[in-house]
């Protein structure tokens, strides 16, 4: 145990560092947003928006290559993806109830091939499974650094609009009569959930994303009488996993968004049984 | 003669997916009025709530409540949806659900008067040692007070009710009606039921839908009209709860 704490304060590992402070960082978005993503049951369309992301990653590659747009990062087209696709999505779930599945499962397919197709006609190597699954000897001082702003944003405005979010995932439609913006207010919550999918990506990747989203929060319901509560325990419990993720994946040379994603998913499994079970009695 | 009604539906058409659920209805709702909207299920009940509530936009036909559309005077309207609709896995307590009726387009927080306007509703519905009681915790009746309470803390002139007694059992509907009917004292009340014989004790009138809308005075209802309005014979069970020894019989 103590051989992780020299580790991170190597300064041959400073991507180890870097993870452990982007996992932390990134934790209180996914805490916030996951509760939501949780209690509004919107987990599919999280989904979709994660492998959007994809898309914009690949453009942005492709775009850095081919057009000579250095300046096009990555993260960047993640970003612009994330929100294009959260607008998307939402739109599509309030107006068109009935293709609603397979529209947002078309968006989610087309999205992801869209980025393996660009990245197929980017020349050089780009190892996408770092992108799929997550990669910490990716994380760069630049990468903290917009995860540090992205998490400013998602708390500030979380903050700012608690009381709105809360009643337009209670009751949207009593929350219309008061006067409430509830489309824009949902399609805000949608590209919150969109930024904080971004945020996470180095470390789990696009794919294994959505259960670091929503199992703290799912197993935080468990236990939270009152919303701000629920949102505390997933925070806590979402630097938990990625620590612990973190330390395993490192002492057991594995990779680390698999490990943290499988902690996190047995864990879930343990609690709910154990939660099912007390119930019952 | 427009200027006594508080809810005016002149000449309303609505279809949904090309079905005509309301044709050519007008209904006209003087203030103080304490209705129950009865029909068949799809005869469109909820539909004209819903028109009210400015929820929905008619094809055909004006909407005036207080003398505006109803989108301009939606704060002065109180609704309580059947809270069958919300989701019972939600980690709210009964104080944060009723606060929820004191959002308005301006404030972002709560304040003091907020708080105190909220123990009031929850106090007018015989629900104040629940305040901090997980919502969810509750039974359905005192779901139901809690969600009138919500209608009811933001003062409105005209409270709406979808089905409040759906789910609950004959006492709590009892009870329910009791604070509606000292409720009525104070502002409108129009509500939708699929229990004619229950409400036709308490309200003063009985809005009946099925397509097209007519009013009685509770006193008219009788069998003939009711098949009149439903094209059809209708089971009607007239509640006369009285409990013996010998046990609950209905007349």
């Amino acid at each position: 145990m103590i051989d992780i704490f020299y580790a991170i304060f190597d300064p041959d590992n400073l991507f180890l560092k870097y993870a452990f402070i982007m996992g932390s960082l990134a934790s209180i978005s996914f805490g916030i947003i996951g509760t939501f993503v949780t209690i509004k049951k919107i987990g599919y369309l999280a989904g979709a928006i994660s492998h959007c992301v994809f898309g914009g990653i690949g453009l942005a590659l492709f775009l850095q290559v081919n057009a000579g747009l250095t300046w096009f990062d990555p993260m960047l087209g993640a970003v612009l993806a994330a929100i294009i696709a959260a607008v998307t999505v939402g739109l599509v779930s309030l107006h068109a109830k009935e293709r609603e599945d397979t529209i947002i499962g078309t968006l989610w397919a087309v999205g992801m091939a869209s980025g393996i197709l660009l990245i197929d006609k980017t020349p050089g190597y780009f190892n996408l499974s770092s992108y799929l699954f997550g990669d910490i000897l990716l994380i760069s001082g630049k990468d903290l650094l917009y995860v540090a702003c992205l998490d400013a944003l998602v708390l500030g405005v979380s903050i700012l609009f608690f009381n709105r979010f809360f009643s337009v995932c209670f009751d949207s439609e009593f929350t219309s009569l008061r006067g409430i913006n509830t489309t824009f207010f949902y399609l805000l919550l949608l590209i919150l959930t969109a930024l904080t999918i971004v945020l996470m990506v180095r470390i789990v990747g696009i794919v294994l994303v959505i259960a670091l989203l929503t199992i703290p929060s799912a197993i935080a319901s468990f236990y939270a009488k009152r919303l701000w509560q629920m949102m505390l325990y997933s925070i806590l419990l979402c630097t938990l996993f990625t620590w612990t993720g973190l330390y395993l994946s490192y002492s057991w040379s594995l990779s680390s968004g698999p490990t943290i994603i499988v902690l996190s998913g047995a864990v879930y499994l343990v609690l709910l049984v154990i939660h099912k079970l007390l119930k019952s009695y | 003669m427009h200027n006594d009604h508080e809810i005016i539906l002149n000449n309303i058409s609505f279809a949904y997916k090309q079905r005509n659920v309301l044709e050519n209805v007008d209904l006209l709702i003087k203030k103080g009025e304490f209705a129950s909207i009865v029909g068949p299920n799809g005869g469109g009940k909820t539909t004209l709530l819903k028109l009210i509530l400015g929820l929905i936009k008619p094809d055909r036909g004006v909407i005036r409540i207080l003398g505006k559309s109803p989108d301009k005077v939606r704060q002065q309207m109180g609704y309580m949806p059947q809270y069958a609709h919300l989701d019972m896995d939600f980690p709210a307590t009964v104080m944060d659900v009723v606060l929820m009726g004191r959002l308005t387009k301006s404030n972002l927080w709560f304040s003091k008067k907020d708080k105190i306007e909220v123990l009031t509703a929850i106090d007018e519905v015989g629900m104040t040692a629940f305040v901090n009681t997980e919502f969810n915790e509750l039974s359905g009746g005192q779901k139901q007070r809690i969600l009138i309470a919500r209608a009811l803390c933001s003062n409105p002139d005209i409270l709406l009710l979808d089905e409040p007694t759906a789910n609950v059992d004959h006492q709590t509907e009892e009870n329910l009606f009791s604070i509606l009917q000292k409720l009525n004292s104070k502002m409108t009340i129009l509500l939708v039921s699929h229990d004619l014989g229950f409400v036709s004790k308490y309200v003063k009138s009985v809005i009946c839908v099925n397509r097209q809308v007519v009013i009685h005075p509770t006193t008219l209802i009788n069998g003939a009209m009711i098949k009149d309005i439903y094209h059809g014979d209708l089971k009607m069970v007239r509640h006369d709860h009285r409990c013996s020894q010998e046990g609950h019989s209905h007349d």
